[in-house]
């Protein structure tokens, strides 16, 4: 299963919902346009739940960072919300942990925006 | 795939890596281990094929990578193969020094290394190989029983 995401907008911030895998290939490059795409019509405060997703390996650590840093370098700021464990783990013992703003209360994720 | 060793012979595309993450799962379930030591090995294989078929053997086509699976009592063996150009582990950059984090690559033989109780990394003339262990957690045994 690859990866498959629905956006919502909710008071200003976009939350981007995924489900699946972000692994090298489909995964990682479905990430990757649909945050440029985002970017381009101005989306700049994004939310990736991560709350379905089952599966990450070096190269969706890897997109999370490049989206991460994009999403900064235009003044916007990407959070992530409802981590895995498998995926908490992965960012733990990366150390991305802490690079990340993470949150596991979708309302209060939204109010860190403000 | 019940046999105690076993070995595959891939092509250099993308499949292979999910044909080979899907392989150590089934290997790894069938050996006893806990769902998150399957979630480990899985990854820790999917890391090594990748390497493999796109940094190794480029994709091309004329190149193989070899995956291999041997199990013994209490502990899993896993080899990956490639015919590129070698790989001086050594040489890698340290993914969690400060200036490497915001890095969008580089991870894969760390995360191997952390998934995994025991790594060795060999070049060959050509290619690369890199030998993974990994024990069944609880207390050790001998018994023949846990191979099957």
């Amino acid at each position: 299963m690859s990866l498959k995401t629905t956006t919502r907008q909710v008071d200003g911030v976009t939350i981007v919902d995924c489900s699946g895998r972000i692994t090298l290939g489909e995964g990682s490059v479905v990430l990757r346009e649909l945050v440029r795409e985002l970017l381009s019509k101005g989306d700049k405060n994004l939310l990736l739940n991560l709350g379905d997703v089952t599966y990450i390996d070096s190269s969706g650590i890897g997109e999370l960072v490049s989206a991460f840093t994009t999403v900064k370098n235009q003044g916007g700021a990407l959070k992530l919300l409802n981590l895995t464990k498998k995926v908490h783990d992965l960012l733990q013992i990366t150390k991305l942990y802490t690079v990340f703003d993470v949150h596991d209360n979708e309302v209060a994720a939204i109010q860190s925006y403000k | 795939m019940t046999a105690s060793q076993v070995s595959y012979t891939m092509e250099s595309t993308l499949e292979t890596v999910n044909e080979a993450e899907a392989l150590a799962v089934r290997f790894a379930e069938e050996s006893g281990f806990d769902e998150s030591d399957v979630m480990q090995i899985s990854l820790a294989v999917r890391e090594a094929a990748i390497n493999a078929v796109m940094h190794g053997n480029q994709r091309d086509p004329a190149k193989k990578m070899t995956l291999g699976f041997e199990r013994m009592p209490g502990e899993m063996t896993i080899t990956v193969r490639d015919q590129g150009a070698g790989l001086d582990v050594e040489s890698l950059p340290d993914p969690l020094a400060p200036e490497n984090l915001m890095k969008t690559s580089g991870r894969g033989i760390f995360l191997i290394r952390t998934m995994m109780d025991e790594v060795q990394f060999r070049i060959l003339h050509p290619g690369n190989e890199i030998k993974m262990k990994k024990r069944v957690p609880g207390p050790a045994t001998n018994s023949e029983e846990t191979l099957k």
